[in-house]
């Protein structure tokens, strides 16, 4: 087991120094340039001469590249050119919006998509089922951003009270306004993935419920209501954690669109601002975070099962 | 029907046998997916409504009523059924009916680019890597698991600055987040499939790797291929949708439902059906394809993809 780990991490950690590498060469191909864009197109050659030095974008490509690896792994991203700020300070601040519609949309999802599933499993084929699994067909064929437009257009002139606009600050605000601006977005993002959360655990369950272990439990006189959580569920919810997991890892790309209709600055607008502006630091620290996440999350599922079914074990121990 | 033929005529004369499975699955492929859509009302209702969309884009040029770019300054219009504009006009005075028609031809056709390009390339991997094994399957694999932590949008953002704006580029960036999915399923089948026995036959009189691969291994993935087509056929219109919204990726002047329900993002009060209709025509869409994939799911018995 710990030999699994310690193989997968190194695995991850090689998948993410892959991703920032392609990602450090690619943004370098872009034909726009930095120096233009801080000073403007009509700047003298020395003026130019200057600014690239000070952004340290002298040097060839090989140089650069070492220089940031090795500034990378003391933590620092560098500075970004166009804010003139550390690039941990740009990301830090528009992590807090991100993450915030990220985490509640999962739990959200997670709330609304796994009751829903397993009891349509259960209530199999009766109206109940048929309903939620419409509805779920539904929220999967919806992009986050077009059910964003659909609460702008009708909710935010019936329900005053859920503000359809911007984002405020956990810490300077408060709870109750921080919750308020909040519960659009979050729905937004959270539906499609409810969706199929739902859909997953109705199938994982269906296939659960059809197994011998179940019938045989049922045999044996114990109650339905033991059988569903005590064998039901234990076995069910290995499939769920996986979709769990991979929802989490797309959720952060997922909430780009819904910021950008709320007029919410997180990291998704903060992105492809710094793509347009040409500011290498951003992208290149925001890539980092991202693909390490993506990488993170995975590992986690894959310890998570273990957790939830012993009998999955990994290394052939 | 493939187990019956191949009884039937033996594995002694290997190009035959091999003509006539491909053929045979040729044969059940169609009539399975003939019979899903005989039996299957979800199958019918999302083969109807794409079919529909596929139809009026494909033709959209003929049966336009206006030049989808042509605009008519200071007339906004309402949607009414008598009027000039059934659908009415945007805040640019264009006829929505008629964008809608080319936003159809925009979607359908990035969309089928984009899994077509991921999927090409997916299984490809997926067949040499799973085939192959060793150091070559986990060189391939760590290369997926790469692709997958890569966002596709992010791709799609970086190729648009590299390039500029062009629909190619949303296919490609598209397509690539494809890829992982398609090498990973196809991956998995030919690991079984490697070990069947008329795979072990085919290498035993000395057929070459690559006609095993093209003949043996993959017709017999083709089902699990078909369904994850349908699937992720769905998402790349709904991907392409969100980049056009976020204006990255196709032009700003070409007709797409995402950037129309974009640019009626400041009229949603004053007048909302730029949006609204758009948006309607997403969701149709890709529910359509969603319904029909799903119902060739239960078909070919596949397990529920994992995202």
């Amino acid at each position: 087991m710990k030999q699994y780990v310690i193989k997968r991490a190194i695995q991850g950690v090689a998948v993410v120094w892959a991703v920032i590498t392609a990602v450090f060469v690619l943004i370098r191909l872009a034909p726009g340039n930095p120096v233009t864009a801080i000073v403007g197109p009509s700047a003298s050659a020395e003026t130019r001469q200057r600014v690239r030095e000070s952004l340290g974008i002298g040097q060839p490509l090989h140089v650069q590249y070492v220089e940031w690896l090795g500034k990378l792994l003391r933590g620092d991203l560098g500075r970004s050119y166009v804010l003139d700020l550390p690039v941990t300070r740009v990301i830090a601040q528009s992590l807090q919006p991100t993450v915030s519609i990220a985490f509640s949309a999962l739990c959200l999802a997670i709330l609304i998509g796994v009751p829903t599933g397993i009891v349509s499993a259960v209530k199999r084929e009766t109206l109940f089922d048929y309903v939620a699994t419409l509805i779920a067909f539904l929220g999967i064929s919806m992009p986050a951003f077009w059910i964003s437009i659909l609460f702008v257009v009708f909710v935010s002139s019936n329900v005053p009270w859920v503000p359809t606009f911007g984002y405020v600050s956990l810490s300077k605000e408060g709870v109750v306004e921080w919750f308020r601006h909040l519960v659009l977005p979050s729905l937004a993002v959270a539906l499609p993935n409810a969706g199929v959360i739902m859909r997953f655990s109705r199938s994982s369950m269906l296939e659960v419920l059809n197994e011998d272990y179940i019938r045989t439990a049922k045999a044996k006189g114990l109650s339905p209501r033991l059988v569903l959580f005590k064998h039901g569920l234990q076995n069910g919810l290995i499939p769920i954690v996986t979709v769990v997991g991979i929802i989490t890892g797309v959720l952060i790309a997922g909430t780009v669109a819904v910021e950008v209709v709320f007029g919410i600055r997180g990291m998704g607008q903060v992105l492809i601002d710094s793509i347009k502006e040409n500011d290498f630091p951003v992208v290149q620290g925001i890539v980092v975070l991202l693909s390490a996440w993506f990488v993170f999350v995975n590992l986690f599922v894959d310890l998570l099962y273990t957790w939830v079914n012993p009998q999955v074990t990994y290394g052939g121990e | 029907m493939i187990d019956k033929i191949r009884s039937l005529i033996g594995i002694s004369d290997l190009s035959r046998t091999d003509r006539v499975r491909i053929l045979g699955i040729r044969i059940d492929l169609i009539t399975r997916i003939s019979s899903v859509v005989r039996r299957d009302r979800k199958a019918q209702a999302g083969l109807l409504v794409v079919s529909l969309f596929a139809i009026s884009a494909a033709i959209a040029p003929e049966i336009a009523p206006y030049d989808p770019q042509s605009q008519q300054f200071g007339m906004l219009q309402p949607p009414g059924m008598t009027g000039a504009h059934p659908l009415g006009t945007d805040s640019y005075g264009r006829d929505m009916l008629s964008r809608i028609m080319y936003g159809a031809r925009t979607s359908l056709a990035v969309g089928i680019g984009a899994v077509v390009f991921g999927s090409v390339f997916g299984i490809t991997i997926g067949l040499v890597g799973g085939y192959f094994g060793g150091w070559i399957d986990d060189v391939l694999m760590r290369f997926v698991d790469a692709l997958w932590a890569l966002p596709w949008l992010l791709i799609a953002i970086m190729l648009t600055v590299i390039r500029g704006p062009g629909v190619w580029n949303v296919i490609i960036a598209i397509g690539f987040a494809n890829i992982d999915d398609f090498a990973r399923i196809v991956r998995g089948e030919v690991l079984v499939i490697r070990e069947e026995e008329y795979t072990l036959a085919a290498r035993s009189i000395g057929m070459g790797s690559l006609p095993i691969i093209f003949f043996e291994v993959l017709p017999n993935a083709v089902g699990p291929i078909i369904v994850q087509f349908t699937i992720r056929l769905a998402r790349a219109i709904l991907a392409e949708s969100t980049l056009s919204f976020l204006g990255i990726g196709v032009k700003p002047s070409t007709a797409t439902w995402g950037a129309m329900l974009g640019q009626g993002r400041d009229f949603l009060v004053s007048a909302p059906w730029i949006s609204l209709l758009p948006g309607i025509c997403i969701t149709i869409t890709i529910l359509g394809v969603n319904l029909f994939g799903d119902a060739l799911r239960d078909a070919f018995d596949v397990r529920e993809s994992t995202d």
